[in-house]
């Protein structure tokens, strides 16, 4: 146990199962970027997978859109220290959109509109765990949210869920993106507490 | 080593305004931060219970020593401890300085705008201080918006160093309630406010935005629209207030 404040009496929200250690629930969704929101019509927008031997998938929005559908229903954590409860999202699961990917990687990084980059293990993104999102909470996603669409990776602290993406690059090493490349931690499982490098 | 829980005896707490308290912590084996890094602080009540918030340090020494500033929210649930009850010889836990991109070092050769929102001046400070120690020659202006002349903080500092520094030129928007003699009634930043208090977009400065998130993305809005590059902007929030949605 730590240094004990005998003056500080706090607001109990442990014993919540959902909050992974060092979180607290908040109501709001605040919005964290590095810089300012970049504007991506959708007639310009394409999401992107790339392998190792050169090849790239790309889908349009119309195109990704024809896609099946899910609604997701998780809880999202921020490195600072939030945590927002029971959201609900509408996207396309990034099962669907490997399908038809071959590759032998196993690490993947995240390129956004705007240059924003987040690396995630290959295995992070598949089983159900990852979508690109493009609605929550049953309207179109904002853009200060990462509108037109998001990557959302929500048993990773969230920075991992690439506002604006643009597409997924795969890559034999793990590289360090934007936020791991300035101090936070390479992987960032907040059951694990993965906050910092 | 920034991932480790170090023990930080408090050496010194100034009131700084009436809701606001600037702590000096004492750190055994700190080694500096850089001007915008932040801190997380973890606070332990008697029966374990523990929680932790991240704090801009408010300056950028090569000791054992920082400061930070802490705002207390109406309903927080750290701050008003800090700002209230912390005391002089009283221990927290700290972990960092941590933060490698809203960061200003000597070595940045730019001009540099700072543009501030409320307690979103700490952070800023530390770069103003960092670059006032320095014989660094770029150019820096800062543009503070407040609510009112007693909810500024580092008054008496910016003052001295606006009127006494050749390098550094600062701007105050007066929100709610402007001082004495102002040229102009207390008014909510507008874009042309705004682009008339900052440095231009030839040469382009590097820009540091703080504050609350709508005053940060509204700033940040009209700086790219005004033509300045999305890439010289770098932005922090804080108060976690985003909306529900």
């Amino acid at each position: 146990m730590g240094i004990i404040s005998s003056g500080f009496h706090g607001r109990r929200q442990t014993g919540n199962p959902a909050l992974p250690p060092g979180q607290y629930e908040t109501a709001s969704f605040p919005v964290l970027t590095a810089g300012p929101a970049p504007r991506i019509p959708i007639g310009d927008w394409e999401f992107f997978i790339s392998t190792e031997a050169g090849q790239r998938h790309a889908w349009s929005w119309d195109a990704f859109m024809a896609l099946p559908q899910m609604d997701i229903h998780t809880d999202i954590h921020c490195v600072t220290s939030w945590s927002k409860l029971g959201t609900t999202w509408r996207g396309v699961s990034l099962d669907t959109l490997f399908e038809n990917v071959e590759t032998s990687s196993r690490f993947t990084m995240a390129h956004s509109y705007g240059g924003y980059t987040t690396n995630v293990p290959l295995p992070d993104l598949l089983g159900g765990r990852a979508w690109v999102a493009w609605e929550f909470d049953g309207e179109p996603l904002e853009r200060a949210h990462g509108g037109p669409a998001r990557l959302l990776v929500p048993h990773l602290y969230f920075w991992k869920s690439a506002k604006w993406i643009n597409g997924i690059e795969l890559t034999q090493d793990d590289v360090p993106g934007f936020w791991e490349s300035n101090g936070y931690h390479i992987h960032g499982d907040p059951w694990r507490e993965e906050r910092y490098s | 080593m920034s991932t480790l829980w170090r023990v930080a005896d408090v050496v010194s707490s100034m009131p700084e305004t009436e809701t606001a308290r600037t702590i000096g912590l004492r750190v055994n084996g700190l080694n500096g931060n850089l001007a915008g890094q932040h801190i997380d602080i973890r606070l332990t009540a008697d029966d374990g219970y523990t929680v932790v918030r991240s704090y801009s340090v408010a300056g950028a020494g090569m000791d054992e020593t920082l400061e930070i500033t802490v705002d207390e929210l109406a309903n927080g649930e750290v701050s008003p401890y800090l700002v209230r009850e912390l005391a002089v010889g009283d221990q927290l836990e700290i972990r960092g300085p941590v933060g490698g991109w809203f960061v200003w070092k000597p070595t940045d050769t730019n001009p540099v705008q700072l543009i501030a929102g409320g307690s979103g001046i700490v952070p800023l400070m530390a770069m103003i201080r960092a670059h006032h120690a320095s014989e660094n020659p770029a150019q820096f202006r800062l543009l503070y918006s407040l609510k009112s002349p007693e909810s500024g903080f580092y008054r008496e500092e910016l003052q001295t160093l606006g009127q006494e520094s050749r390098k550094l030129s600062i701007d105050y928007v007066y929100t709610r309630k402007a001082p004495k003699g102002w040229p102009t009634a207390p008014q909510r930043l507008t874009p042309e406010t705004l682009l008339a208090s900052i440095l231009p977009t030839d040469p382009a400065p590097d820009i540091f935005i703080c504050g609350q998130t709508v005053f940060v993305e509204t700033v940040a809005e009209w700086l790219v629209q005004a033509g300045y590059p999305a890439a010289s902007i770098k932005t922090e929030r804080f108060g976690g207030t985003g909306g529900t949605r």
